[in-house]
């Protein structure tokens, strides 16, 4: 299992999204989020954006008020997942316009549809902004 | 029935509802939020499964971001799921992929929903089972899926083929069985040229490569392939881990791969997989020198990036090449030691560790001072970072790298008065433990120890009380190393030691107690000239040096011992200050403070009247009164100066059991033993034996007087003639030490340019990584006492797991088993014997668990009656099934398997090992 996780959290350490791909109970969730953003969130511009945690990793970006960070296995490519991050980012804003926190926030179901056209069982599936973004359209065309 | 009526429905919150609700809620969010819950609990009952699954999605959404419990909707997930609208299907999905877990209740009855959308004609019903299947499989789930999963393994709707793709590593996870079905399917995609397809493909490979990459040696021609031709970043970096794995295993494959990876490597322009080129080189082509030049060239280009992310990579790169080449470490120095002033926290840890993989015998005392500096000046986190890391480094095997541990130890004492150290634990069992190991260090360890316990400001430091109680622990262990015991008491016994905790305070009472009597044994037994006969035979040291120093008498003889000398008077006062000191804590709330002090203040009472007696008037009636006190006192002091060695982690092991003690008995009965009895067992088990079993013994009072007295008598003959005699003795080593006055431990000359660390830390290390002897080795490295092989952690035997191990039993079964599934051409010269024999094997066995479906007890026994037979019968049997193996094995997984085949896998597993060299084609290459 390359991800571990996939975690977006705004400035206030509120988490806005969270996708994980082992399972884990919501004391163990709750746990787990607590000290992450407390480790990352104080961390400033320039530190670099991966951080040790318990037995893995995470590697982290901040985009206006979010930050995304994804957990990944000690031997997974920090700069391949700061791309994978970024074309997280890029796909949403091509779909949603200039994507900010509120679209996340009201439109979560949307958010991990996307999520899960890009990643499945941990692995990157699919790096192709067009070919996320088809399913998801004729979706939102016919319901 | 509770149920929401028709205005319920009709006026339901939608989930955007909620979550505007939620943003400008006036109630508090809590209060809020179980609020909402009890609607959606409503809501959920209703039959209408648009109001269900409106329902479930806003607890899809409280359960993802505010952790809120969404297990009682299990069943109402799997009904919502049931609806043939598209619309709430993608609901009930993302319910049960956020909530379902291999302990839902519920779990199974999804198999069916789960099968029919698998093979629905919609590709995003496909589409969206798959991707549950990928999040909850369990044994069960990926047993029956898997005929569905391996029909979509070769669908023609790519968007669908690669999800089956992903999901295979699910299912084989679960049920390793399955490879034996989908895995020839799964080469086959391999091939496929299409980008979408293949980097699903390469992924899985990555991952199950991982587990156990000796399996996938047979596909290595195919990734090579991918390799050479992936135009694709992310698929290159996912057959470079793949490839990172099969090398070390495979020297033709390593010799092959390296070039055309060291090109990629020239070639990039991503940063990512150029990093992903270095990373494989330094882990698995550490051996190919001209390739590691060319990494390590981009490691240092990483390491003068600007960018931090860069930066820290680098330096972990170089952190993986420092295991086998440390001349790397060491040419790029200079960065590593700047990058120790980083801003980032995680930069600096990772320079840390270099700089601490720089470390040997010959530099370690300049490193690790440079290095406490840098502790001075950091923030707390990053300078208990440094502490701890010269801790471990330094106990290492036993203190393998120190040989100056006077040095070693009055670092230790150092680095506990750095304000912000916290690592009193670690110094506490390092200074113990290094007086128990090094008899020659104890002289330098009492120092340092005196000067820990006589600072009153260092109580006040809650961090630092461990280390005071080691400190406090070797000086009454140790005293007769000590130059003013009373001085020593004085710390022990000062007030600001209320503000110990109890355990601690504890230790600093019996401390005290140590050193009270030996300041009375000094003082009566030895010094006294009542008892002069028998100096004991413990202090060999102070007759060492009285002899030294020329001194005869017994009286000089105490004084060079102690800059103060110990009289009846300051006797007196001792055992006043003892009083005054330990009578409040006779009422301490702690038993072992109270009882401790109870002991010392009886040990007190019992002696004070000799001491009185003494300082006031010699009188021969007190004579009588003195002896006994005498004798009281040489008593305890016998029991005190048994010497402690360390304890082997095995000791317990040793201890012989009692006969008649059974310990594999259950202890079942035991409690009803304890409710009419009281333990009546208790005496067959024997107190924990310390160390050397002879010292059993000594318990018993009488024996010790009778051995002291012993030894004692023909020591104190030797002691006595070498007095008279001195000069015909060579001046023994240790004394020679003792009378020099102790150099500090750090050399005068270095303390001056502290500022300067970096640059100083730069030529230190560039001095000392040349191998050279440090000239200045006046002493020869102290003996450090080791227990045979006991020293070494008890290693936890690492066993793979059984399911694991079943995954790559079948992949090997299959790669190496079945030649028709390797697509390429080459594959001619295999010796293929083995193999066949394998295979037919492996048919057996699958033909047998047919027969075993029914009657579970003895099927285990006739397995192995059965395998006993197989080898003849597989040299009988031959190719005839081969050709129908494949339509065999579908069948056989379609039909539902008994979970047993799993117990059956695993009994047959020591046959399946691969005879590696043999078996491994030279088409690789």
């Amino acid at each position: 299992m390359g991800i571990r996780f996939i975690l977006m959290v705004n400035k206030q350490g509120q988490t806005r999204l969270a996708q994980y791909y082992e399972w884990l109970t919501l004391e163990e969730r709750r746990a787990l989020e607590g000290e992450i953003v407390r480790k990352c969130l104080a961390r400033n511009e320039q530190q670099c954006s991966f951080v040790e945690h318990r037995n893995y990793k995470i590697v982290y970006r901040r985009y206006a008020s979010l930050f995304f960070l994804v957990g990944v296995d000690n031997d997974e490519n920090e700069l391949a997942i700061l791309e994978f991050i970024h074309l997280l980012v890029e796909t949403m804003d091509r779909h949603f316009g200039n994507v900010c926190e509120l679209d996340i926030m009201f439109h979560l179901e949307k958010a991990h549809f996307m999520l899960e056209e890009m990643v499945m069982s941990g692995c990157i599936v699919e790096t192709s902004k067009a070919n996320i973004l088809t399913p998801v359209q004729l979706l939102e065309k016919t319901s | 029935m509770s149920g929401p009526s028709l205005m319920d429905s009709l006026f339901q919150r939608t989930l955007e509802d909620l979550i505007k609700g939620l943003r400008q809620q006036l109630i508090g969010e809590q209060a809020f939020i179980s609020k909402a819950l009890e609607e959606i609990r409503k809501e959920i009952k209703s039959t209408d499964l648009s109001t269900k699954s409106t329902a479930l999605l806003k607890l899809c959404y409280l359960s993802n971001l505010h952790f809120h419990d969404m297990s009682f909707a299990a069943f109402h997930a799997l009904e919502v799921l049931s609806s043939p609208r598209f619309s709430h299907k993608k609901i009930a999905y993302h319910a049960i992929s956020l909530s379902f877990h291999d302990s839902t209740p519920v779990l199974l009855l999804i198999t069916n929903h789960l099968r029919k959308d698998l093979t629905s004609t919609n590709e995003f019903e496909v589409s969206l089972s798959l991707q549950c299947l990928s999040r909850i499989a369990n044994v069960d789930l990926a047993r029956d899926l898997t005929p569905e999963v391996f029909t979509l393994l070769s669908s023609n709707k790519l968007y669908v083929r690669k999800r089956a793709v992903a999901v295979v590593l699910r299912v084989f996870e679960k049920y390793p069985d399955s490879v034996r079905v989908c895995f020839k399917r799964l080469v086959e995609n391999l091939e496929n040229y299409d980008p979408q397809i293949l980097s699903a493909v390469v992924g899985v490979f990555s991952e199950l490569a991982c587990k156990d990459p000796r399996s996938y040696l047979p596909l290595a021609p195919e990734f090579y392939k991918i390799l050479v031709d992936s135009k694709s970043n992310w698929i290159s970096i996912k057959v470079l881990k793949i490839f990172a794995k099969l090398a070390p295993l495979e020297p033709r494959l390593a010799n092959r791969v390296v070039e055309p990876i060291c090109d990629l490597m020239r070639k990039t322009g991503a940063k990512s997989l150029l990093f992903e080129c270095v990373r494989t080189v330094v882990t698995s082509f550490s051996e190919y020198e001209s390739a590691v030049r060319l990494a390590v060239g981009k490691i240092r280009e990483f390491m003068v990036d600007e960018d931090p992310n860069l930066k820290y990579l680098g330096l972990h790169a170089l952190s993986i090449v420092a295991s086998k080449h440390l001349w790397v470490v060491s040419e790029n120095k200079e960065v590593v030691i700047k990058s120790l002033s980083d801003p980032d926290p995680n930069i600096k840890i990772e320079s840390l560790r270099l700089v601490m993989a720089m470390v040997s015998e010959h530099n370690v005392a300049e490193i690790s001072k440079v290095l406490v500096n840098y502790a001075l000046k950091s923030d707390p986190l990053f300078c208990n970072e440094i502490l701890g890391s010269i801790l471990s480094t330094c106990s290492r095997n036993v203190y393998e790298i120190i040989v100056d541990f006077d040095w070693y130890v009055s670092l230790l004492g150092e680095m506990s008065r750095i304000p912000h150290c916290q690592m009193g634990e670690e110094i506490e069992n390092q200074l113990v433990d290094i007086g128990l190991r090094v008899k020659d260090v104890r002289l330098e360890l009492v120092r340092v120890a005196r000067d820990l316990l006589i600072d009153p400001a260092l109580l006040g430091n809650s961090f630092l009380h461990r280390v005071l109680s080691a400190a406090a622990w070797v000086s009454g262990e140790y005293v007769e190393f000590s130059r003013n015991p009373l001085e020593l008491m004085e710390a022990l016994l000062q007030p600001r030691t209320s503000l110990l905790p109890p355990s601690i305070m504890a230790i600093y009472i019996q401390s005290a107690f140590k050193v009270l009597v030996f300041c009375l044994h000094t003082c009566f037994v030895r010094g006294g000239s009542t008892a002069g006969v028998s100096a004991s035979a413990s202090y060999e040291s102070f007759d060492d040096l009285s002899v030294e120093n020329g001194a005869g008498s017994t009286v000089a003889h105490g004084q060079t011992c102690t800059s103060a000398p110990i009289t009846n008077e300051s006797i007196v006062n001792l055992l006043k200050l003892v009083e005054l000191a330990l009578s409040p804590l006779l009422g301490s709330h702690d038993v072992e403070v109270q009882e401790r002090a109870r002991n010392l203040l009886g040990f007190v009472d019992l002696i004070k009247l000799e001491a009185l007696n003494s300082s006031g008037q010699e009188e021969n009636d007190s004579e009588q009164k003195g002896v006994e006190a005498t004798k009281i006192i040489r008593l305890v002091h016998d029991a005190f100066s048994k010497e402690l060695g360390p304890v082997s982690l095995s000791a317990q092991g040793k201890v012989p059991v009692p006969d008649g003690l059974t310990l594999n008995e259950n202890l079942g009965d035991l409690e009803t033993i304890c409710s009419d009895i009281e333990l009546p067992s208790s005496n067959t088990f024997s107190f924990g034996y310390p160390f050397e079993e002879k010292d059993v013994s000594s318990f018993s009072n009488l024996q010790i007087k009778e051995d002291s007295g012993q030894s004692n008598e023909s020591t104190s003959l030797l002691a006595e003639h070498r007095k008279r005699h001195g000069l015909y003795y060579l001046p023994s080593g240790k004394s020679e030490v003792i009378s020099n006055d102790y150099p500090p431990a750090n050399d005068p000359a270095l303390q001056g340019d502290n500022n300067d660390t970096a640059s100083d830390l730069v030529k230190l290390t560039a001095e000392s990584l040349v191998p050279k002897r440090k000239p200045n080795h006046s002493k020869p490295r102290p003996v450090v006492v080791k227990l045979d092989e006991a020293d070494e952690k008890p290693v936890a035997v690492k066993h793979p797991e059984s399911r694991d191990d079943s995954l790559s039993g079948a992949v090997r079964d299959i790669l190496f088993g079945s030649e028709d599934i390797l697509p390429t051409s080459s594959r001619s010269n295999l010796p293929s014997s083995n193999r066949k024999g394998k295979e037919k094997q492996h048919m057996i066995t699958q033909v047998e668990s047919k027969e075993n479906v029914v009657g579970d007890g003895n099927s285990s026994s006739r397995r192995r009656k059965d395998h006993s037979h197989g080898k003849e019968r597989r040299h009988r049997k031959k190719n005839a099934e081969e050709r129908n193996e494949t339509d065999r094995k579908e069948k056989e997984s379609s039909s539902n398997h008994p979970r047993r085949q799993k117990s059956r896998q695993r009994a047959e597993e020591p046959l399946k090992v691969p005879p590696q060299t043999s078996v491994i084609p030279d088409f690789l290459l």
